[in-house]
């Protein structure tokens, strides 16, 4: 999802840690005990969560930039006003989940220049451009609403303040979805040219939506130490097949047919879906999506152009903190 | 070029249904002013409280979780401190 890159393979550095404060541990998180920032944890769950709730955190940073491109654009004050209001949580969760990985040990500061190095991921998903208005809808509907499946069993995580910062998260994001699919249903209702873009939009974020899931269970390397110690509780073919069935019935309602001509319903009424392209998924995680170029220089030209901000707010902290030493000296 | 480190502050909100400032999260800003102004916008966008406090994160001082044993043990076997202790006959009613 917002943690893909977890699903790569990389080296397993778990040190020799002691054998009964690691099966204590375990203990803790098989009795759904709730592990908070100064209880002793195994190294490589320091560094999973860092990771996850880091990656976690630059998506939602990230993602303020296919849907700020349209905020100028929107076809009306209240869709402007929505609109502000959804990118501006966007940044609010990217800032929550900042500070739960902080309590892990590593500073905001070193999480955002890894990001602006290129260091680390965000979502596959806001590598893809925004063309047209519909594909605001389409983001709002199947984006926040492939989020919205993924993060609410993250708010049961172990960990004591990624799975607070999911829930403050969930409450904000059925706006965001509510908002798109209504943007759709606006569209579905007016002219030809109106249903046709939102069926254009369908058609472009479909497959990469699914994607969002990560890859395959069968594929996907970190699932087991993370089902382990209750990071993740479902797998990513669980959640994309709920999202799938979720989904369906919202696009007959619309009218919009879903750009998977093999798909079929089961006998259980799940909806089977074709073959997912993996390696258009693997090109965007290694950075060569429509739009990794555009974002990353986007994020550092602002990080950039803030610089002076953030050296007069330190200047001007600075030079009060020395006159109340001046003052209390008198 | 590396960004300098931000001070860290936790975010305490009184609601409105007239409990206590309840911490809930923290954010970077480099003055109490600043501090205020981001808890604003990033803790109470849908009217979550009336009061904020702004507290320096390194001001806190916590209990060790390695100790909570010893810390609390005490309360746990003093049962004695609970209503429930005393016997109260039923014809008295409810006390």
């Amino acid at each position: 999802m917002y943690t893909q890159a977890l699903n790569m393979a990389e080296a397993d550095d778990r040190g020799l840690e002691d054998a009964a404060t690691a099966a204590q541990f375990q203990t803790r998180i098989d009795a759904d005990e709730r592990i908070e920032p100064n209880d002793w944890m195994p190294a490589a769950y320091r560094k999973t969560l860092t990771r996850q709730i880091s990656q976690h955190a630059h998506s939602e940073i990230v993602g303020m930039l296919p849907e700020g491109n349209w905020i100028t654009r929107a076809p009306s004050l209240r869709r402007k006003a929505a609109l502000l209001a959804k990118v501006q949580d966007e940044c609010g969760h990217g800032l929550y989940l900042y500070a739960a990985a902080e309590t892990l040990g590593t500073s905001r500061e070193e999480l955002v220049d890894a990001m602006l190095a290129g260091k680390a991921k965000y979502s596959s998903i806001f590598n893809y451009p925004t063309l047209t208005w519909a594909d605001i809808g389409t983001v709002g509907w199947l984006v926040d609403g492939a989020a919205i499946m993924n993060q609410i069993p993250l708010c049961r995580c172990s960990y004591g303040p990624y799975a607070r910062a999911m829930i403050r998260v969930c409450k904000e994001e059925s706006f965001h979805q509510r908002q798109g699919y209504e943007i759709m249903l606006t569209l579905c209702r007016g002219s030809d040219e109106q249903k046709a873009m939102a069926q254009d939009a369908l058609n472009r974020w479909w497959w990469p939506v699914l994607m969002m899931f990560g890859p395959p269970d069968a594929t996907s390397q970190h699932s087991d130490t993370s089902t382990k110690w209750k990071i993740k509780r479902f797998s990513n073919d669980e959640l994309r097949q709920k999202f799938v069935d979720a989904t369906v019935p919202q696009a007959q309602y619309l009218g919009l047919s879903i750009p998977d001509p093999g798909m079929i319903q089961d006998a259980d009424g799940h909806w089977r879906y074709s073959e997912i392209d993996w390696t258009e998924f693997k090109q965007v995680l290694a950075g060569n999506g429509p739009c990794n170029r555009d974002r990353l220089a986007a994020r550092r030209k602002a990080h950039d152009e803030g610089a002076w901000v953030r050296e007069a707010a330190a200047a001007y902290a600075a030079k009060r903190a020395q006159r109340r030493i001046a003052q209390a000296a008198e | 070029m590396a960004t300098p480190n931000t001070p860290l502050w936790e975010v305490f909100i009184r609601s409105r249904n007239g409990l206590a400032h309840k911490h809930v999260g923290s954010l970077h800003a480099s003055d109490a002013t600043m501090a205020l102004q981001a808890a604003r916008d990033i803790y109470t966008r849908r009217g979550e409280g009336l009061s904020i406090w702004v507290v320096p994160s390194t001001a806190i001082t916590a209990s060790d979780p390695a100790e909570k044993g010893m810390m609390f043990e005490p309360a746990e076997s003093k049962i004695y401190r609970h209503p429930t202790f005393y016997e109260v006959p039923d014809e008295v009613g409810h006390m």
